[in-house]
């Protein structure tokens, strides 16, 4: 692999940038792998490279039925944050966000990673009991935090209407300078340049139709492209196609996939560094190095996996944002998209065992899995690389559902579903 | 964006006076005191999701307020038919 540096691109300026490699190769799958993952998303990307790097397991192929980082890696709002209230949810998403920091070195790829800080915000008193309640516990689990009221966040966000004159005033927020937004292509791209290095296929273009199962384990996958590839345990990371597969494989998992839609602005001046949300109107924004606001909100609320939602939600979704900007009620929109994204009942994933025998899901990262992109990684690389889950996963198994020991983090999800 | 035919009020209205409620036909378990954990749990947690032909129940909220079924395409979101509660789907998934 070519490493990149400020010298490199020095040289290659001198010839024109004509000589750069490709980042990684296209090959033809083997026979038989030690570990195959569905799916070619930032997750199942970074779990290939966490195998390859921690692990020493590079026998590993990545099959992907479209393209690299196609799904919801592209299709998110990028912001990144660790602010969980539960104790299992908010180790998982910390130990993601110290992987983020030194993300970019670790990959020798930009992922351009910003911590510009992200402010939930209240408009309510138990919004404010809630925060107040959430930064408490972030801080006892070594999450930076800060509870700020409306003078503190307009100096923050002076754009903001934090008059109090408005129909949901802002009442106060919770500040994680250390979150912030990252470049969602680059992390994919970067973890597929990573695994690809260690010798890792990225299988493109290629669909897994079905599971090999003999006697309740796992052999290999069957797809549309190369017939039957055989592997020792396989890793399914298919977001909102899950259960899709786990069908494919006789059990049913807890999961409804949902539409959730985003949308950029036309690009304009710096006007917001930092990245606001607000549970309550029911909005989030940042803006983007090339000047668009990247704008989100809820899932629409009936099941699909059409990557397209309805215009209502859209019309919320500006709606609350035009609440707390003002300034904003003129911008024009620029693009707007939807990705399929898999819902669990009580808002966290599932990285677990699964009722066959060598198959692992990790899943259920429903509205706000970007975040967790390196920590999701390393956790099922752990898992796959030993048969057994890594400690920060074992919480997340999909059997929680059986016994109770669920882990309700909607106050903390920031989309409501 | 749906233009759904509300059974009940035998009109056709916009999606923003429906809401969906999920997956339709999820029977009641019968002798709940029996029931395992197991059981429990997938009767309150364990949803088909299928891609493709779905039976889901929905309400019309800002109408009618009663609940009915859609038999819908998850992929193509073509709505095929509506029925009403206590009423089997004609379309079914292959």
């Amino acid at each position: 692999m070519q490493r990149y540096s400020g010298f490199g691109l020095l040289k290659h300026s001198l010839t024109h940038h004509e000589n750069w490699q490709q980042i990684w190769r296209n090959p033809t799958p083997k026979k038989k792998y030690d570990v195959i993952i569905i799916g070619g998303g930032g997750h199942g990307l970074a779990t290939a490279y966490y195998l390859a790097k921690k692990h020493g397991i590079t026998n590993v192929a990545v099959i992907e039925k479209g393209y690299l980082g196609g799904g919801n890696t592209a299709r998110n709002t990028t912001i990144v944050r660790s602010n969980y209230l539960w104790d299992a949810s908010a180790q998982l998403y910390e130990h993601a966000m110290k992987l983020w920091e030194g993300l970019s070195q670790d990959l020798n790829y930009n992922v351009m990673f910003s911590q510009r800080g992200v402010l939930n915000l209240g408009h309510t008193l138990q919004d404010m009991r809630d925060i107040e309640r959430r930064v408490n516990a972030n801080r006892l689990n070594g999450i930076d935090g800060e509870v700020l009221d409306p003078q503190q966040i307009k100096e923050i966000v002076p754009h903001m209407d934090c008059s109090g004159d408005s129909r949901y005033p802002i009442l106060g927020a919770s500040w994680q300078p250390r979150g912030g937004v990252a470049r969602h292509d680059a992390v994919a791209w970067g973890y597929a340049r990573g695994a690809d290095s260690f010798g890792v296929d990225l299988i493109q273009q290629t669909e897994v139709t079905d599971l090999i199962i003999e006697d309740g384990t796992i052999i290999g996958v069957k797809t549309d492209r190369y017939g039957d590839i055989k592997a020792d345990r396989v890793g399914a990371v298919v977001a909102g196609n899950s259960s899709v597969v786990a069908k494919m494989a006789g059990f049913e998992l807890p999961l409804e996939s949902h539409p959730l839609q985003a949308l950029v602005s036309e690009p304009i001046k710096p006007v917001l560094d930092t990245v606001v949300m607000s549970n309550h109107v029911h909005g989030y924004v940042s803006q983007s190095d090339k000047g668009d606001l990247v704008i989100g909100a809820g899932i629409d609320g009936y099941t699909g996996y059409g990557q397209r939602g309805s215009y209502p939600t859209i019309e919320h979704t500006v709606q609350a944002i035009v609440e707390l900007f003002p300034i904003f009620s003129r911008v024009r929109m620029n693009r707007q998209w939807g990705g399929v994204v898999d819902t669990c009942p009580d808002a966290c994933p599932i990285i677990s065992k699964t009722p066959v025998k060598n198959l692992f899901f990790n899943c259920g990262w429903g509205t706000g899995g970007f975040k967790a992109t390196p920590g999701s990684g390393e956790v099922f690389a752990a898992s796959l690389a030993t048969g057994e889950m890594h400690p920060l996963a074992k919480p997340f198994s999909m059997f929680r559902f059986h016994n109770g020991a669920l882990i309700d983090e909607h106050g903390a999800a920031g989309v409501a579903h | 964006m749906f233009h759904i035919y509300c059974p009940n009020c035998e009109e056709y209205r916009e999606e923003e006076e429906f809401h969906a409620s999920g997956q339709a036909h999820i029977p009641r378990p019968l002798d709940p005191d029996s029931c395992s954990d197991k059981e429990w749990g997938e009767y309150m947690f364990f949803r088909k999701n299928p891609r493709g032909i779905h039976h889901e129940l929905w309400v019309h909220a800002g109408g009618c307020r009663k609940f009915f079924n859609i038999t819908r395409n998850t992929q193509t979101y073509e709505i095929k038919e509506v029925y009403k509660i206590g009423e089997q789907p004609s379309v079914v998934a292959k």
